[in-house]
């Protein structure tokens, strides 16, 4: 009679405490992959957490640019793009957008001339059924260097320790550069007015497959005029977002693309430091924003601008922030989303 | 224990180790890329979107073959409480194995995002966007994803349990690597 093979006997006990053994084993393993033995892993929920300003109610909030306002328009592409992108969208053609206008801060109810540093997100779709998310912001480079330091910057600001922020500076010294940008550049009374920048660093593949390390912004039509911070404290809370929906109802704004490559050695990995200006640039197109609408229940407000959703012939570089954007930004989408009740969908619910 | 060892056919014996190694992958893949904010996230998540898929088409093949060949017959001698255990279990895979990739898809249309397989290729949204629908369906696919876990373990201890104490042939029904039809004799 055929027998199953027989393993060497061994007792009832010995056998079951190996299985406890394989199966303990197999459970730890799950636990350590999920981080329940790593508390020193940066994670999502905790730049997420840091993010959150004690006594503001954020429920239904983006947890950062948490105040903005939708956009939909047109991205008309002029064709140069595709020197070094086999994107869809930089061959010539017209292309549906839709964005958000909005403001640095964790505080949705933030007044409009207390917040240095203002953002645009941007979707743009293409025939073939690709997006090209990012979400940029004004000033001409990032504050750190890596996510990590950016949870320590986070950290340091909510900090009721005096010498915290002296102490963050002198373990961060790019944060200089950011901080002579936010005291001397100029103020601008309109979204209309901004330039905004991607920051982070992208590989581009052309269609014979060279890749190319660009950084990219978006460059105004509309004349900056500078205003003092004093005199746009005077304009009420929400002026940015009243100014932009009633000068876009004058006229479509215009903003033209312009794409940078870097140069062998550029610092790609590192947001917070500039490439020289002598850099190759293309113009790719013209980003034309045709319609505002208030974001309680506008478009945008579901939109996760997420910049690691990339279209084929643009993937993230060596810059680690794209990755730890995504991972935090959808952390806040989720918990955004589960709060929808909190943010009504009216407009008159979006500014209490 | 005198009947002659019975067998899951070939072809189902191969599908459940390919799925093993896909699903464990999976579920340590969703937790670690949760918790990350490293470039490894991004990694993670390009993985876990087509392999999820790979896994519904997958299980929807061995649905397929388990309806048609059946499962070898429980020893006689199991008792009727590990008998339920034993089915409601196999029960449960079937529906983790299906609506886990479902439960991931739909989560991914209610929020807008592109369903990314690789390159180019897109999968269609199955539900509308919607904040309600993702939030119910991010949640299911988290607890669920834990529950599926939590029976891989059950899963391994009771394989374990009759291959190491009982002895009663249900481990090699499912473990013996020859490719022999599944209701011949072992050896």
């Amino acid at each position: 009679m055929p027998q199953p093979p027989r393993p060497p006997a061994r007792s009832a006990i010995g056998s079951l405490v190996l299985i406890a053994v394989i199966v303990g084993a197999a459970a730890a393993a799950f636990a350590y992959t999920a981080g329940l033995f790593s508390p020193g892993r940066l994670t999502p929920d905790k730049i997420v957490d840091a993010l959150t300003p004690p006594g503001v109610d954020v429920a239904g909030h983006r947890r950062n640019h948490a105040k903005g306002i939708c956009f939909t328009g047109l991205f008309e592409s002029n064709g140069a793009g595709s020197a070094l992108s086999q994107a869809q969208v930089f061959t010539r053609g017209q292309y549906p957008v839709l964005g958000r206008f909005n403001l640095a801060t964790p505080n949705p109810n933030a007044a409009d001339a207390t917040v240095r540093v203002r953002g645009l997100g941007l979707l743009i779709s293409t025939p073939d059924g690709q997006e090209w998310r990012m979400a940029m912001i004004d000033p001409p480079i990032f504050p750190v260097s890596t996510p990590q330091a950016f949870y320590q910057l986070l950290l340091a600001s909510g900090s009721k320790d005096p010498n915290a922020m002296k102490e963050f500076a002198g373990a961060h010294p790019e944060i200089g550069a950011f901080g002579a940008w936010a005291g001397s550049a100029p103020w601008f009374g309109s979204y209309a007015e901004e330039r905004f920048n991607s920051l982070d660093s992208f590989i581009f593949t052309d269609g014979s497959g060279t890749r190319h390390a660009v950084r990219w912004s978006l460059l105004p039509a509309a004349q900056a005029v500078p205003v003092s911070p004093e005199d746009l404290a005077k304009r009420g809370p929400d002026f940015l977002e009243q100014e932009i929906t009633e000068r876009v109802r004058g006229a479509p704004q215009h903003w033209t693309l312009v794409l940078t490559e870097a140069n062998p050695g550029d610092p790609t990995a590192d947001p917070s430091k500039a490439w020289p200006e002598d850099r190759r640039t293309v113009e790719a197109g013209t980003l034309s924003v045709q319609q505002i609408e208030a974001e309680a229940d506008g478009p945008c407000r579901d939109i996760n601008f997420d910049p690691a959703v990339l279209p084929t012939g643009i993937t993230t570089s060596d810059d680690p922030f794209p990755a730890a954007r995504s991972s935090a930004y959808a952390k806040s989408y989720d918990l955004r989303t589960a709060e929808a009740a909190d943010y009504p969908r009216t407009t008159t619910g979006a500014k209490p | 224990m005198n009947s002659v060892l019975q067998r899951f056919t070939a072809p189902q014996r191969l599908l459940h180790w390919l799925m093993a190694v896909c699903i464990l992958a999976m579920l340590f893949i969703g937790v670690g890329m949760v918790s990350t904010v490293t470039p490894k996230y991004l990694t993670l998540v390009s993985i876990h979107k087509p392999l999820g898929i790979a896994i519904l088409v997958l299980a929807l093949i061995r649905l397929a073959l388990r309806l048609r060949y059946g499962a070898p017959p429980l020893p006689a001698d199991m008792p009727a409480p590990m008998k339920l255990a034993a089915r409601l279990s196999h029960f449960a895979f079937y529906v983790l194995m299906v609506a886990l990739p479902l439960i991931g898809w739909g989560m991914l249309s209610a929020a807008s995002y592109p369903v990314v397989l690789f390159g180019g290729v897109h999968l269609p949204a199955i539900v509308p966007q919607s904040d309600s629908l993702h939030t119910l369906l991010w949640n299911a696919h988290a607890s669920l994803a834990l529950l599926f876990f939590a029976l891989v373990l059950l899963h391994l201890a009771a394989a374990l349990f009759h291959a190491f104490i009982r002895r009663d042939g249900v481990f090699e029904a499912m473990a013996s690597v020859s490719t022999s039809d599944g209701a011949a004799p072992a050896e």
